[in-house]
């Protein structure tokens, strides 16, 4: 099952900075994104071009879970080489992710 | 009145105005908030006002208030911006004389000034690079504090019926009318909090209301959004106890929904407990939505704190040259074909000494976005480009000619060439003490009367 089957997301960016949501689409996935969405899956999903800290937020009363990526846009919009400079696109990456 | 209806009518600057227009007409709104400054269009809109003291604020602004001005004068509506971006003072002239020419001759527009800050951030050490913004020298383009509500406030107080600011925090441009029209105390942290709340799921316009959200055929009925086409912009209704209920007009398309509104909720989020702002840190920590009928979400559960007593400043600053082009390949071996095209700007550059101060190639259609193993099925397609920071703008337009060049000198069968250069303003933050930052506001209609 891909994380994409039960949660959807969004990102967002300020600097360098990125941020994923991933929100459950029924709550009686929320466990189970918690214990497989983590720190480390993350990491390991985006692999070693992702090299900053991760820090993860849960909200379970709205099934949402934040995360925030540091040093994940190439220096930020405003001078990366990326193609989405923005990293707009990395929400619908993650949930490519194989739970 | 119990309920302030507070609607968003624009969420960038390139964004839609039919749906602002919309929104206008059939919202029975209080106040109308156009945000419109993203992070380096104020470091933009300064080099525009160097060329032209007269300029530097949205392009839009004209086009945005000959389509709402009529409408908002006629119901009463009230109208905060920060269209003003690098000159508020001049944005404020061109409004005035727009509502003469609409014979809107009563109509009060304010300038928000103060967050211009260049003047004095010389001293200040950046986050990014612990070095002092005099360091950049003559590449230093602005510095903009993110300035609070308090001369938004005091121009409403003041009966304008417009009010245009530079850079201001995008909630503040909807805290600022709750805090008027509720007298909200500066220190009331809970309800300011809440008021940040409704100001953060309005910014950004469509994407609480099914904007930047469709995922068609995966979720029926929850990520197929009803005519997209017509997408509405939000309002909320926002009670005195700065919880609110989100909407949007009768007939118009798109969805408000917890999914909507929880996506929009972490968008541009770190912690959800300390989303910092000029006046409060707001709390979003313990949020909650409700559906209560269609297309209607009541949020509650936001909190704050007490401010940091420090503004953030954004500091522009000239950092080079990005030059740019792309190429497709299709069919057969198409991607070795394109890595080859890659290798060959990359060597071509190399052996004519342009400086490259920093350059990356993509296959889009592969690993533009993320690198990632070739995939078992080749593509049909692929698209190769080759990008390059370069200090001067010489060189970066010798990386897009060498991508062109691929036309006659490269691997067979490329086509479809673009190629672009552009200056790189970049952005550094620093910060300041609130209290060094003073704002005001004018009403340059008086101004003008006295000349």
């Amino acid at each position: 099952m891909r994380l994409h089957d039960i949660a959807h997301g969004r990102t967002g960016d300020k600097g360098d900075t990125s941020n994923i949501s991933v929100i459950a689409y029924d709550r009686r996935d929320w466990d189970q994104l918690v214990q497989k969405v983590t720190v480390e899956s993350v990491a390991a999903h985006f692999g070693p071009a992702f090299c900053g800290e991760i820090t993860r937020y849960l909200l379970p009363q709205l099934g949402a879970m934040n995360f925030v990526l540091r040093g994940a846009l190439t220096g930020g919009v405003t001078r990366s080489l990326a193609l989405d400079a923005h990293g707009k696109c990395l929400a619908s990456v993650l949930l490519e992710m194989e739970i | 009145m119990s309920v302030l209806r507070i609607g968003a009518g624009a969420g960038f600057s390139g964004d839609r105005i039919a749906p602002a227009v919309e929104l206008a007409e059939k919202g029975d709104l209080d106040f109308l908030v156009f945000e419109c400054l993203a992070e380096r269009t104020i470091a933009l809109a300064q080099q525009a006002r160097l060329k032209d003291p007269a300029a530097g604020f949205d392009p839009m602004l004209e086009r945005r208030m000959r389509a709402v001005l009529p409408i908002t004068a006629r119901n009463g509506t009230r109208i905060v911006t920060n269209m003003g971006a690098a000159n508020p003072l001049a944005a404020a002239r061109l409004v005035r004389k727009i509502a003469n020419d609409l014979g809107l001759h009563h109509l009060k527009v304010a300038a928000v000034t103060g967050d211009d800050v260049l003047h004095r951030i010389g001293p200040c050490l950046l986050e990014e690079t612990g070095a002092s913004a005099s360091a950049l020298g003559d590449k230093l383009v602005s510095a903009n504090a993110y300035i609070g509500i308090g001369a938004i406030v005091a121009a409403l107080d003041a009966r304008a019926d417009v009010v245009i600011c530079g850079r201001a925090s995008d909630p503040a441009l909807f805290l600022a009318p709750l805090v008027h029209h509720f007298g909200w105390a500066m220190d009331d942290w809970t309800r300011l909090g809440r008021g940040t709340l409704v100001g953060h799921l309005l910014e950004c316009s469509a994407q609480v209301t099914g904007g930047y959200f469709a995922d068609p055929g995966i979720k029926p009925g929850i990520k197929d959004v009803p005519d997209l086409t017509h997408v509405g912009f939000p309002l909320a209704e926002v009670s005195a106890d700065g919880n609110a209920v989100i909407t949007k007009v009768a007939g118009s398309g798109g969805c408000v929904t917890q999914a909507t509104c929880t996506e929009q909720l972490l968008y541009e989020i770190h912690d959800p407990s300390a989303y910092f702002q000029p006046d409060v840190i707001a709390d979003f920590s313990k949020v909650t939505f409700h559906d209560i009928a269609p297309d209607r979400v009541a949020v509650s559960g936001a909190d704050g704190r007490s401010a940091t007593g420090a503004l953030k400043v954004s500091v522009g600053y000239r950092d080079g040259w990005k030059g740019e082009g792309q190429i497709s390949y299709a069919g057969a071996n198409c991607v070795a074909r394109a890595e080859l095209a890659a290798d060959l700007v990359r060597d071509r550059l190399r052996e004519d000494n342009i400086a490259i101060l920093d350059a990356r190639s993509d296959l889009i259609g592969l690993n533009s976005v993320v690198q990632r193993e070739a995939p078992a099925t080749p593509p049909h397609e692929v698209r190769m480009r080759f990008a390059a920071r370069c200090a001067t703008r010489s060189d970066a337009e010798r990386v897009a000619q060498e991508v062109e060049s691929l036309y006659l000198c490269g691997p067979a069968g490329g086509g479809g060439v673009t190629r672009s250069i552009t200056e790189i303003i970049a952005i550094a933050s620093a910060f300041l003490p609130s209290g060094d930052v003073s704002t005001d506001f004018e009403l340059p209609e008086h101004q003008d009367a006295v000349a």
